[in-house]
């Protein structure tokens, strides 16, 4: 009652009368704007796509703010080593078939389509090595804190710095089955890794040996396992599940 | 709200016994109302693409044991075709949060300006009628301690329900960018702390959601009716002070 405010606006009955049926319109057109609106919308499908297309533009939006606001100072948290747990298989595409580890290659492609180098295991581990303790998160909401063993991606780079001034980084398995395409900045970033190690051990085979990439800043979806071929490109290639409806940037 | 012993409008009139007329007075600003209707369709498409992103990872499940332990059972999901549809539900909650977030802004801001913050917010002193409010509430005493705007009951709920909102929307964010934002996400816990808290708010919107739907059925129709026109018919003392809005001219009433 007391902080009532005394001056309340009133009107005749006559005059809400007229008002009601004036809301009760205004409701019945919002009502009918909103239930078409979210219907035509979830109705809506791009070619090509499994999301309607407009909300295929908001998540190219979101990116677009995300990767304004990026840093490479900040760090996702680590933990201590002895919190890193098993992780589960989560997808098999393009390591479903056990290959021979000994003759597999990485070829490292410029942005002219031309193959720069080609790799064995050994010129990988040779690059500096580390380990990092992070939590791993699946696009489906899990996660699991575990220790990658590798080099940081950026020391891969550093040996082919033209090529490494490209915008994007697309990468493959052998099987050309799963590829995914990721932006530069993230690939540079000092905890993307080119891993060899999980817990402490070398991969497995599902898990992506002999190399796969492990990053924090990015869902398990962009983490490709077994790759066998880098390309620096300036043109975004092709990426497994943003074909299937996920978001291309997929940051963390 | 319930009781039939005082006219409408009640608690202006219980001691006055001179001469009253019926005018529809003003309850809801145009603001409170569009903000309120628009929050309805907003929050209805984050529950339900919430639901579908849910599906595929319960936080009660154990990773590697797919589909037993379950909070919510499978069924639940297939009925509403919730389940399998996750990049389409990820789609839908990363566009409508961005209105969700913009109307809790609008809201917050809202309430600032207009100093209408106090008619959701309990002062301490009124604390004491939240047993008499809640008796009454439930039929068990007959008279309704004063109250401005809202009852102490309904200003803890809707004080609350707005920090839940605050609440959902940081731990939003917290998941989102775990690592861009490893603080915000720290702050919650990490990142499946922040992930159970988000849930547990969507569960306490749900639950204010039903008592809300309940209340309202409760106080009748003329009450839902002032949330859709701003205005509710009462009996009030006839020349008491008010601002008289002429419907074809209503920006006389901001005078």
């Amino acid at each position: 009652m007391s902080d009532q405010n005394p001056r309340r606006k009133t009107m005749s009955p006559e005059d809400f009368d007229i008002r009601g049926r004036r809301s009760f319109l205004t409701g019945l057109i919002g009502l009918g704007l909103a239930t078409t609106g979210i219907t035509a919308l979830s109705l809506q499908s791009a070619e090509g796509d499994r999301i309607p297309g407009a909300l295929r533009n908001v998540h190219d939006f979101n990116s677009a703010i995300w990767q304004a606001w990026y840093s490479p100072d900040r760090l996702a948290p680590t933990f201590d080593p002895s919190e890193a747990r098993p992780i589960r298989v989560n997808g098999r595409h393009g390591v479903r078939e056990e290959i021979d580890l000994d003759q597999w290659t990485l070829d490292i492609v410029g942005p002219d389509g031309n193959t720069l180098d080609t790799l064995d295991i050994d010129d990988i581990t040779a690059l500096p090595f580390e380990a990092m303790t992070v939590e791993h998160k699946c696009v489906e909401g899990w996660s699991e804190i575990v220790t990658w063993g590798g080099t940081a991606f950026a020391n891969l780079a550093a040996l082919y710095p033209d090529a490494a001034e490209a915008d994007f980084v697309n990468m493959r398995t052998p099987d050309g089955i799963y590829y995914v395409s990721l932006d530069r900045e993230s690939m540079l970033h000092p905890q993307t890794l080119l891993a060899w190690e999980l817990n402490d051990r070398p991969l497995t085979q599902l898990h992506g040996a002999p190399l796969r990439l492990a990053t924090p800043l990015k869902y398990g979806i962009k983490q490709i396992k077994r790759i066998a071929q880098i390309e620096f490109s300036n043109v975004r290639g092709p990426d497994y599940w943003t074909e299937r409806g996920y978001d291309w940037y997929s940051g963390l | 709200m319930s009781d039939t012993m005082a006219p409408p409008g009640d608690t202006d009139t219980d001691d006055f016994d001179g001469p009253t007329e019926v005018l529809a007075v003003e309850k809801h600003p145009r603001a409170i109302r569009w903000m309120h209707w628009f929050n309805f369709p907003i929050l209805s498409v984050m529950i339900w693409s919430g639901l579908r992103i849910y599906w595929s990872f319960d936080f009660t499940r154990v990773p590697g044991e797919f589909g037993d332990n379950n909070l919510i059972p499978n069924g639940f999901y297939e009925a509403l075709e919730l389940d399998r549809k996750l990049a389409r539900g990820l789609s839908f909650h990363f566009s409508f949060g961005w209105l969700f977030v913009l109307n809790g802004l609008a809201y917050v801001l809202y309430l600032a300006f207009s100093k209408e913050w106090k008619h959701i917010v309990p002062r301490i002193a009124d604390l004491k009628n939240i047993p008499a409010t809640m008796l009454h509430e439930i039929g068990l005493r007959d008279a309704k301690p004063a109250q401005g705007q809202y009852n102490v009951m309904q200003q803890l709920a809707y004080s609350t329900v707005t920090l839940m909102g605050a609440i959902i929307v940081a731990t939003g964010f917290a998941i989102y960018k775990p690592t861009q934002l490893w603080w915000l996400t720290t702050a919650f816990g990490g990142y499946e702390s922040a992930r159970a808290i988000h849930f547990l708010m969507t569960v306490g919107l749900v639950g204010f959601f039903l008592i809300h739907i309940l209340q309202v059925v409760r106080a009748g129709f003329s009450n839902f009716w002032s949330m859709v026109t701003g205005y509710e018919l009462e009996d009030v003392p006839v020349g008491s002070a008010s601002t008289h809005v002429d419907i074809d001219d209503e920006e006389v009433a901001n005078v």
